[in-house]
Formats: structure tokens, sequence, C-alpha cells
């Protein structure tokens, strides 16, 4: 990439427009994490982001940060992830309201319990603390839990999976990307990109160039890169979420389902946040509440615990999962030169995007990365072969 | 108002906390309610966001229908969740669902 940019440089076509080394469209979690990645390699990059910063999926997402996954991508890419939460108070300095309480994922059937037994098998071999639990043992972790409510008959806990603030950690992201160097413009929607020599962003207000291009747009990803004449398989679908009143600490690990394609934790804040998948939901663009969302979470949550019927509920709202075929994220080049995608993070894209931003900065500037993403390529697509990942929710 | 002015009484936020929010660069109320919390209280902002938006209109000569614009966030008041859980079993008594005195002890959580 150096060398483009020195080509780019040379060059006196574009000397009345602004130069930038790398665009970056969309301002959540993920655009915000690359653009301090590369402001740390040197790299000169502009986020582009049409509302406020997290104003996407990010500012609306449940913070969970889950290692437990079944494909050994996703296991060590959030592992990588964990290690730079664990640091990241002190490296940004931002109080990002981390908590490693834990994620509880309950098995329903003994097909279920055989199948989490085989994953803990696999995640412990890559060096992950985390164990098989039987009833009893549920009861003891976590006693404010109706294990017999919830149907469960066995569950994995992983303790040092937890939660964190989203848009905390994604303005700490952008703070220290300015203060880098990166430039950051807010309320300017990206409304075309040309290739030519270099690209050309084009905004309401301006227009700009540079050498390389980053699609992190979410659910609008798909729109962006056909700008480009790229093609992608994501589909957006909507996914609600809740939070009640503020509660003394009750609650420590976070509790997932994927049967029930429920989760909720506490938050250090005190409320109660947490989601359900609805199965039938259409693929669109969708914020809306839905009245059939709160009850089904309220259903569901009240016969995980009981106690909490008497729980208010303060709000609801929706946001949108960017999902691929196989539930797992595309990273890394395109058939379009200098044009990459980081999207389709399909409900869990903000638990891994300190270590996609990382393995990212590195593909563009270094030309490779520290640990193979290959797989993640959206080359995979036209392969027709892919696994998909088991272990989500909604 | 005075700098110490409390102007979400929910979440305890003054009067100079969202002035120098505002001068930080988040000038929508969405970004305020997210940086400072103040609107996401039992009163989910019934109270203060008029307010927080007059301090966003008078730093920025934006027009107040234009920052009074948030996502709603239904329910629009505090309801409990057996209310709903029992809406879809279809429980008739489903809004029998007060408070006791031992769910106090053990939750915490302020009654309106
Ligand atoms: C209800 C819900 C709960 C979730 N819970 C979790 C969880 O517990 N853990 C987890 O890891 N993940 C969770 N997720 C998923 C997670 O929120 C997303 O995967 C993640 O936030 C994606 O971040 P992003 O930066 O890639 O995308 P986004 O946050 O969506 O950011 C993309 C940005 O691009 C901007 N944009 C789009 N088009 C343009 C344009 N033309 N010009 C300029 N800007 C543009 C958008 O405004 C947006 O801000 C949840 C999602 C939802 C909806
Ligand atoms: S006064 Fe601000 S949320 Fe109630």
């Amino acid at each position: 990439m150096r060398g483009i940019v020195s080509e780019a440089n040379n060059s006196e076509a574009f000397s009345e427009a602004k130069m930038s080394d790398v665009a970056v469209i969309g301002g959540g979690i993920n655009g915000c994490a690359l653009a301090y990645e590369l402001a740390k390699k040197g790299v000169n990059a502009t986020v582009f982001e049409k509302g406020y910063l997290g104003s996407g999926a990010t500012g609306r997402c449940g913070g969970g940060i889950r290692q437990q996954f079944d494909t050994e991508d996703n296991i060590r890419l959030v592992m990588e992830s964990v290690k730079i939460f664990e640091k990241m108070e002190k490296e940004l300095g931002y109080d990002i309201e981390y908590d490693q309480g834990g994620y509880l994922v309950l098995a329903h059937s003994d097909e279920e319990k055989e199948r989490f037994k085989k994953n803990v098998e696999l995640q412990r071999s890559m060096g992950l603390g985390v164990n098989f639990l039987e009833k009893e043992e549920i009861k003891e972790l976590c006693p404010i839990l109706d294990v017999d409510g919830a149907k469960a008959v066995g569950a994995t806990f992983c303790q040092t999976d937890g939660h964190a603030n989203p848009f905390r950690v994604t303005e700490a992201y952008a703070k220290n990307a300015e203060r880098l160097g990166a430039e950051i413009k807010t309320f300017t929607e990206v409304k075309g990109i040309k290739k030519e020599k270099r690209f050309e962003i084009i905004t309401e207000k301006e227009k700009m160039f540079a050498d390389v291009v980053v699609n992190a747009a979410g659910c609008y990803s798909k729109q962006i890169a056909e700008m480009v004449g790229v093609k992608l398989p994501n589909k957006p679908y909507r996914h609600e979420i809740l939070a009640t009143e503020s509660l003394k600490p009750v609650l420590k690990p976070m509790i997932i389902s994927f049967m029930d394609g429920i989760y909720f934790c506490q938050h250090k804040t005190g409320q109660i946040v947490g989601g359900i998948g609805n199965p039938d939901e259409p693929s669109g663009i969708n914020t809306e509440s839905s009245f059939w969302f709160l009850e089904k979470m309220a259903s569901t949550i009240t016969r995980y615990i009981p106690s909490f019927k008497n729980l208010n509920v303060l709000r609801q709202w929706a946001g949108m999962y960017d999902v691929t075929p196989d539930a797992r994220p595309i990273l890394g080049k395109t058939n379009v030169k200098n044009f990459f995608v980081v999207c389709g993070f399909s409900g869990h894209g903000f638990m891994v995007a300190p270590v996609t931003a990382k393995l990212m900065s590195e593909l563009i500037v270094d030309g490779k990365t520290s640990m193979p993403i290959d797989n993640l390529s959206i080359e995979r697509f036209k392969k027709g072969v892919i696994r998909k990942e088991g272990a989500v929710v909604g | 108002m005075d700098d110490e002015t409390i102007v979400c009484r929910c979440e305890d936020i003054t009067y100079q906390e969202v002035v120098d929010t505002v001068d930080e660069g988040y000038t929508t109320l969405d970004e305020i309610k997210r940086k400072l919390r103040c609107g996401m209280g039992p009163c989910q902002g019934r109270t203060c966001m008029r307010l927080i938006a007059r301090i966003i209109k008078e730093k920025t000569g934006r027009h107040l229908d234009e920052i009074l614009m948030p996502a709603s966030r239904p329910p629009e008041k505090p309801v409990p969740l057996g209310i709903f859980a029992s809406y879809e079993v279809g429980s008739k008594n489903a809004r029998n669902c007060k408070r006791s005195e031992q769910f106090r002890s053990i939750f915490g959580g302020k009654d309106e």
C-alpha cells in the first residue's frame, strides 16, 4: 500500500480535492476500531458516517462478548478479541464498562448436550477455560435461574466471556483514532464511489480521493459494495432487544439459549438487557419495535427467572443484523483492487471488532495478517462449500 | 439555570454536564442520551428531554422540532414483564403483578 500512496502523491490531477490513504465507510465499532488500528500504523484514515457514531447496529447491540462458538475461526477470533478487551481500558484510557461475568449457555436436550460436550472439547483444545455443567452445577453457579423453568438439562460456562458498553467502546476507539490523526466525519453519507486510478468518494458536502476504501457499513454494506460493482450475499434482518429498570447486582453471567433464541444479562448500570430472535422475521431494513417481541421476551425470560415478572421494562428497540449465508463475517479483499470489506457480522460483530480491525489494518498496510483470515474471504461463497456457524442466537 | 441544576433527575445529570457534552460535539438527543444516560431512567425522559433539547437549541441555534425527533422506544411507561408474559399465555390474572416487599428487598428497584 505504501507503493500506491507514493504513486498517488506524484499525480497532480487530484490536487484540488482532499486526499486520504484509506476511506472507511461506516462509523460503527468496526469502522472506528479500524481507523484506530490504521492510525497506529501511521496510515491516515477518514471515516464517513451518515449518522452519529454508533447509530447503526453498534449502538443498538447487547454488547455481549462470547468465545463459546463451534467453528474454530470464530473461537479463535473472539479469544484474540478478549485479550484486547482485557487491556482496552488502559490502552484507550476509557471506562468501557467491561465485565467478565461469564456466559452460561444452556442445553435443552440430550442431543444438544452431546454437541456442547464436543464444543467444549474443541474450545479447551484451543486453550479456552470452559466447562460443561450438569443441572445441579448450574443451580450452584446461578441460583436465581429456574433450571426446570428454563428446561435446561446441562450447560457450558466460560468465565472470561462477558460484555462491555458498545457506545463507549466505539467512542474510545474514535477519540483515540482522532488523537493519532484520523479524521471522522459524522452526518456525512457516502452517495457514490467512483473507481478510476484512485477512488473518488462522493458525499453531499464534498468529494474526496482515497487509495483504499473499506466497506464497514453494516447492513448497508451490500449497497456500498454495489457502488463499485462488488456483489455481497448479505441480507439484513431486524433484531429486537429490551432493557429493564436498574436492580442491585443479581445476575452475574450472561444467559443464552440457542433453542429459545434468547440472551440476557445484567449491565454494570444494573439494568437487565436482552433479546430474543424471531425465526419468522422477514429480511429487510426495519427498526420498528413489535409487540410480538415484548410478549415473547417477557414470557421466556420470566420462565427462566420467575421473579423477573415484577421487573419493569423501560424500553425496547430494534437494530439490524447483517447476515451472511454461513453466519460468519466477510473480511478482506474483493475483486476490485484496494476495495476491502469488513461486514456480514451476523449478530456478533461487536465482540470480534477489536481483532478484525487489527487484522484488517495488517492486511491493508502490510499485505499479510498475523492470523489466517482466508476462510473468511468473500471467495468462500464461490467455492460452494461453507461451514455454517451453529452457535448463533436469534 | 445555573451549572449545578439537575436537568435529569432519574440519572442525576446537571445542566453543566449537558452543556459540556454539546460542546464536545454531541448535538443530537440520541447521542447525548447514550453518552450521559439521561433520558434512560424510570421516567424515560419525559421530565428531561425537553430541557435537554432546549440546551441543544441554545447552543446550536437549531429548531426544537428538529431536535425533538428521537426514535420512539415503547413501552411509554414502565410495565412489569409479568404483564406481557401472562398476556401471551392468556391468563386473566395478567395485571396482578404488584411488587411485594420481598421482591424489593431482593432486587431493590424503585416504584414510580
Ligand atoms: C439487537 C442487537 C443485539 C446485538 N447483540 C450483540 C452482542 O451481544 N454481541 C455482539 O458482538 N454483537 C451483537 N450484535 C451485532 C452487532 O451489533 C453488529 O455486528 C456490530 O455492531 C456491527 O458493527 P459495524 O461497525 O460493522 O456496523 P454498524 O454498527 O451497523 O455500523 C455501520 C455504519 O455505517 C453507516 N453507514 C451505512 N451506510 C452509509 C453510507 N452510505 N455513508 C456513510 N455511512 C453509512 C451506518 O449509519 C452505521 O452507523 C447485535 C445486534 C443487534 C441489532
Ligand atoms: S429525568 Fe431524565 S430520564 Fe427521568
